[in-house]
């Protein structure tokens, strides 16, 4: 068995909350109900989970999904040693028998035979078929699976199929508002209060512009590397443009556009 | 075709001209005339028509009439019809006959370039003053000499117009026809940009940057840092009126902003602003008047009192937008004017501009200089009243009296009023802000055009009807059997067109190759590192061997299998072919409709490469009695001649019942084998029907058949073409859309969108 204590969230981590997300969750996770958690890159979803486990005091296992993740990836695989063959439990295995929140991260982006090994933790049953050991793992009751996605992810290929979807309740999480969205900065990075605001202007600019030349706006992510660097005593012009104008944009209008916006925001 | 053989005889007696062409051409010009003008103007345009058949030049001019007027006067008014026929008929009076066709032909160009009705005009009184200098008389009383510059100017001129702004073309013609008056050969040497002075003095005028060169960087502008969705630029000279210059403003049909802008430059004090931004500053003040400005009634006011109210309220909404955007302090500071304290003698002449420029740019400028008491103690006052909050229109205005009441002198009615230094050129001319108690009525009244027509025969030729249930969003029900949808097959044209769109974008085509190629399905694939397949991968087993061997963690996985190509696509496209697709959008020129169907051609050439399955269908409706569903494509057919023919003849008329024709698309798109299904809907305006006046009913049906089909397991894109698409688009497709500002891109757009879409 696994040593609980390395995946328990051991100090808080800084979550500010923008709704009443965390009583939801808490409801939830009293049930026991899957959970998606969908919105934007870098809005703060992965941060909101963290947070969870934390005040819930379980463990938290983090998958980041990627599109060669096998299910054995997730499951579990028989290993070689000198002995003979061992087994290794994978990360879901782990956390459906430690009782702990398994996370997977943009899970849209793992191949859809690998998603559905998660059914059968989703519903009623909660048990996981290990088929190759020939074990059927009943999920510990503090078990809890979440998955996170990002619906503006254009992409036929990209999206959880209906009898997937349909296992999980869903929380919304987007850009906080204005003023939120810069205290997140200001207490995440030290900034000061009035570099955060202005930020999170220049992030309202360039998130008008989805849709007409940028798939997604400027990301709290994008914004709080910006805060960072002028943290570092680095130029808020310059700043922002490698922090938030590089990384998402080629298109030259847009770019002169959002230069513009930087310079009129930080005169 | 939406006009019946009636109407169109009725028009054609309208046209007083007997050239035979017209018996093939007239009925396609009519159909896009009635589409883009009123009754009127249709009338107008045949008045024209019948004036220029009579110049004596053959069929030719009028076919172009004909066939760039509507389009002229969609963009530009109506107005512009009879000036244009008109200045054909005076042009036909002279000797130069010859330059009539380069003139029309010119015309298309002008109006996209130019962009406004006042520009246009002034681009045809520029081109006549060119011709009447330098048609010559040989004995000097009748002119008989043509003009041997003017037709080699015209053919120059959709060079010269993407190059110059209307000033900067006057002045190079003006230049030529000065100096190669007597010398024929000369003066075409300079029309045709072969000499050298040509050369030079377009390098002279070509300055400044052009507004029609940043349109879109404007738009982005407008949205991004001022959230106005849907600006509409409407383009000015500076260089013609000499009396008063032209300020910007704004009213319903758009922002009026100057044509060019050459940087700003004070060598003096080192201050520059680029072309680029003196835009933002203009757009800027007038998006902060329509943000803060609320208007006032003008009737108690002097005409002192107003133009100080004026003043205070720019300071006002000035502040109000470096208070939102610090950094255009610097660019608006530099823009103002800084008027020297005693320039102007308050004993001699009117100082009343003078005072309020002083004013404003003491606001402008915190550590402004001024001695005078008033000035200080006003921009106190306004200051206090800002820091308290946004303040208003009316309260700005009261302080503005107050200050006109302190400062007043006799000479202040002097007719000799003090001008220099006192012109913001950033700001508009705030005919927003007043409003009057005695309304004229000036508002023209369109007449309604009622288009809708008796039912035509062609409805037979298909299949029965299908009947499909709408959802009434009111009622939370769905209504049964609401809508009835007739399925038929689009009539056919001539396939060779489409090849000879693939060839015109042979570069696009050539490009989207190269990623097709990668995309491509090979037939058998082979899938290593696998722990069970079908047979032993030696490589792998041979490496795991060793691992083993070596006593560290071999990979289990040593097996590999082969699976054919994973590229397992069904497509259905939907084309809205309502009546709207007629328009030609904003500085395109071509309709949205000959757009899609170049989009069409390049998406079915590039999916028939990639081999997926893949079926196009039009649609439109007139009421829920009368959806079309015009089969172009079936999953079954070939991409050949026959489907190409369809798609070569694709017409647009009626309406957008979005709804009923999801629901029928899915209907076979659902029935398809393969694993992934994809519908993409092409639509340039929301859903709507002439029987339905709740708007939000067709968007909410619309959207309840877009979760309809994603319960089939049908994933709904759609392409809008729509730039204010934003107000609904996300309410029907959730974050399924994409928007496409420029809609002449949409032929290499909307492939690589579906090569996204499915990578
Ligand atoms: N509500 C929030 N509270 C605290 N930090 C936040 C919040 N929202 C965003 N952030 C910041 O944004 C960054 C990105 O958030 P993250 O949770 O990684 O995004 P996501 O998982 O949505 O892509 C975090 O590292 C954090 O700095
Ligand atoms: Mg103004």
């Amino acid at each position: 068995m696994s040593d609980v204590s390395q995946y328990l969230v051991s100090e808080e981590p800084f979550y500010q909350a923008v709704g009443n997300e965390v009583e939801l969750y808490e409801a939830a996770y009293s049930e026991r109900l899957p959970v998606m958690v969908k919105g934007p890159t870098g809005c703060g979803k992965s941060r909101f989970i963290e947070y969870m486990a934390w005040k819930l005091k379980k463990p938290l296992i983090t998958v980041a999904c990627n599109e060669d993740m096998t299910a054995s990836d997730l499951v579990g695989r028989y290993l070689l040693d000198a002995n003979g063959t061992r087994w290794l439990d994978g990360p879901l295995t782990v956390a459906a028998r430690i009782g702990a929140i398994c996370y997977l991260d943009e899970v849209v982006e793992a191949r859809q035979d690998t998603t559905v090994v998660i059914h059968p933790l989703t519903d009623h049953r909660r048990t996981l078929p290990l088929d190759k050991k020939g074990e059927l793992v009943k999920a510990h009751q503090d078990f809890q699976l979440v998955i996170s996605y990002n619906p503006g992810y254009q992409s036929l290929m990209k999206d959880l199929k209906q009898s997937t979807k349909q296992r999980f309740s869903g929380l919304n999480f987007d850009y906080a508002s204005g003023q939120v969205e810069a205290g997140i900065i200001a207490r995440e990075t030290g900034c000061a209060a009035d570099v955060a605001t202005k930020l999170v202007k220049v992030g309202e600019t360039a998130r008008n512009l989805k849709g007409h030349g940028l798939d997604e706006g400027i990301s709290t992510r994008l914004l709080v590397y910006a805060a960072r660097l002028i943290k570092r005593g680095i130029n808020p012009n310059q700043a922002c443009r490698m922090a938030l104008v590089a990384p998402i944009t080629d298109d030259a209008d847009i770019t002169a556009t959002l230069k513009h916006s930087i310079d009129a925001v930080f005169a | 075709m939406t006009l019946s053989q009636d109407e169109l005889n009725e028009l054609r007696t309208m046209l007083t001209c007997g050239f035979e062409q017209l018996d093939t051409a007239f009925a396609g010009c009519m159909e896009d005339a009635v589409a883009r003008l009123s009754r009127d103007g249709v009338k107008t345009m045949l008045e024209g028509a019948s004036l220029i058949c009579m110049i004596g030049r053959g069929y030719e001019p009028v076919h172009v009439f004909l066939e760039e007027m509507p389009e002229i006067a969609e963009r530009l008014g109506e107005a512009v019809i009879e000036k244009v026929s008109q200045a054909v008929w005076k042009m036909s009076r002279t000797p130069n006959g010859k330059a009539i066709l380069p003139f029309l032909q010119t015309l298309g160009e002008a109006a996209r370039r130019l962009g406004s009705e006042t520009l246009f005009c002034q681009y045809i009184k520029i081109v006549f003053d060119m011709m009447e200098s330098t048609t010559r008389s040989t004995h000097g009383f009748h002119q008989t000499i043509p003009s041997p510059g003017l037709p080699e100017m015209l053919g120059q001129m959709p060079f010269l117009l993407s190059q110059l702004s209307l000033e900067g073309l006057r002045n190079w013609i003006e230049y030529g026809a000065k100096h190669y008056l007597t010398h024929p050969e000369r003066q075409i040497d300079y029309f045709t940009l072969q000499s050298a002075d040509s050369k030079a003095i377009l390098q002279r005028e070509r300055h400044g940057t052009l507004f029609a060169d940043n349109e879109r960087k404007m738009g982005l502008y407008m949205r991004a840092m001022w959230q106005e969705k849907a600006a509409q630029f409407v383009p000015y000279s500076l260089g013609f009126d000499e009396l008063r210059k032209p300020l910007p403003y704004f009213d319903e049909l758009g922002l009026r902003v100057p044509d060019v802008f050459d940087d700003y430059e004070d060598p003096g004090i080192g201050i520059r602003v680029k072309g680029t931004d003196r835009y933002r500053a203009v757009l800027a003040h007038m998006a902060a008047h329509r943000r803060w400005t609320q208007a006032i009634f003008a009737d108690n006011f002097s005409p002192f009192q107003r133009i100080a109210a004026e003043m205070f309220e720019d300071c006002r909404v000035d502040t109000l937008a470096m208070r939102v955007y610090p950094g255009l302090r610097h660019i608006l500071q530099s823009l103002h004017p800084m008027p020297i304290e005693d320039g102007c003698d308050p004993t001699v002449e009117s100082c009343v501009r003078h005072r309020l420029a002083m004013f404003s740019y003491a606001i402008m400028d915190s550590e402004y200089s001024y001695k005078n008491k008033d000035i200080i103690e006003f921009v106190k006052r306004f200051n206090e009243v800002m820091e308290a909050g946004e303040s208003s229109t009316q309260e700005i205005a009261a302080l503005a009296l107050q200050f006109v009441a302190r400062t007043r002198r006799q000479e202040d009615q002097s007719a000799n009023v003090y001008f220099a230094d006192t012109t913001v050129d950033y700001r508009d001319d705030n005919r927003h802000m007043w409003k009057f108690y005695e309304l004229g009525d000036e508002e023209e009244m369109f007449d309604e055009q009622d288009k809708s027509k008796a039912e035509q025969d062609e409805k037979s030729k298909g299949l029965p009807p299908r009947h499909y249930a709408e959802w009434d969003y009111l009622g939370k029900t769905y209504r049964p059997d609401w809508v009835s949808l007739y399925e038929s097959l689009h009539p056919q044209g001539d396939g060779a067109k489409i090849d000879a769109i693939l060839t015109k974008h042979a570069a696009l085509a050539k490009r989207l190759k190269q990623i097709l190629d990668m995309l491509k399905p090979q037939q058998y694939v082979r899938v290593r590192y696998q722990e069970e397949g079908s047979e032993l991968d030696l490589d792998v087993a041979i490496r795991s061997l060793i691992d083993f061997k070596a006593g560290t963690t071999p990979d289990t996985r040593i097996n590999m299998s082969h699976r054919t190509d994973g590229r397992d696509i069904a497509v259905t496209l939907l084309i809205d072919l309502s009546q709207s697709v007629n328009d030609v959008p904003d500085g395109s020129s071509q309709t949205v409709l000959e757009l899609s169907q170049e989009a069409v051609t390049l998406l079915g050439w590039a999916i028939d490469h990639l081999g997926d399955e893949f079926a196009v269908a039009g649609f439109s409706s007139n009421t829920r009695h009368e959806v079309r569903y015009q089969h172009i494509k079936g999953f079954s057919e070939d991409w050949n001649d026959t489907v190409k023919g369809r798609l070569a003849a694709m017409e647009a008329g009626y309406s957008t019942r979005m709804g009923a024709a999801l629901r029928h698309a899915a209907l076979t798109l659902a029935a398809r084998k393969a694993g992934k299904k994809l519908l993409l809907i092409l639509t340039d305006g929301e859903p709507s029907d002439i029987d339905v006046d709740d708007q939000q009913h067709l968007i909410r049906d619309t959207h309840k058949a877009v979760q309809e089909l994603d319960q089939l397991g049908i994933y709904t894109h759609c392409i809008s073409l729509d730039a204010k698409a934003d107000e609904y688009v996300s309410d029907i497709f959730g974050s399924r859309y994409t928007v496409i500002d420029n809609v002449e891109r949409l032929p290499e757009k909307l492939p690589q969108l579906f090569l996204t879409l499915t990578k």
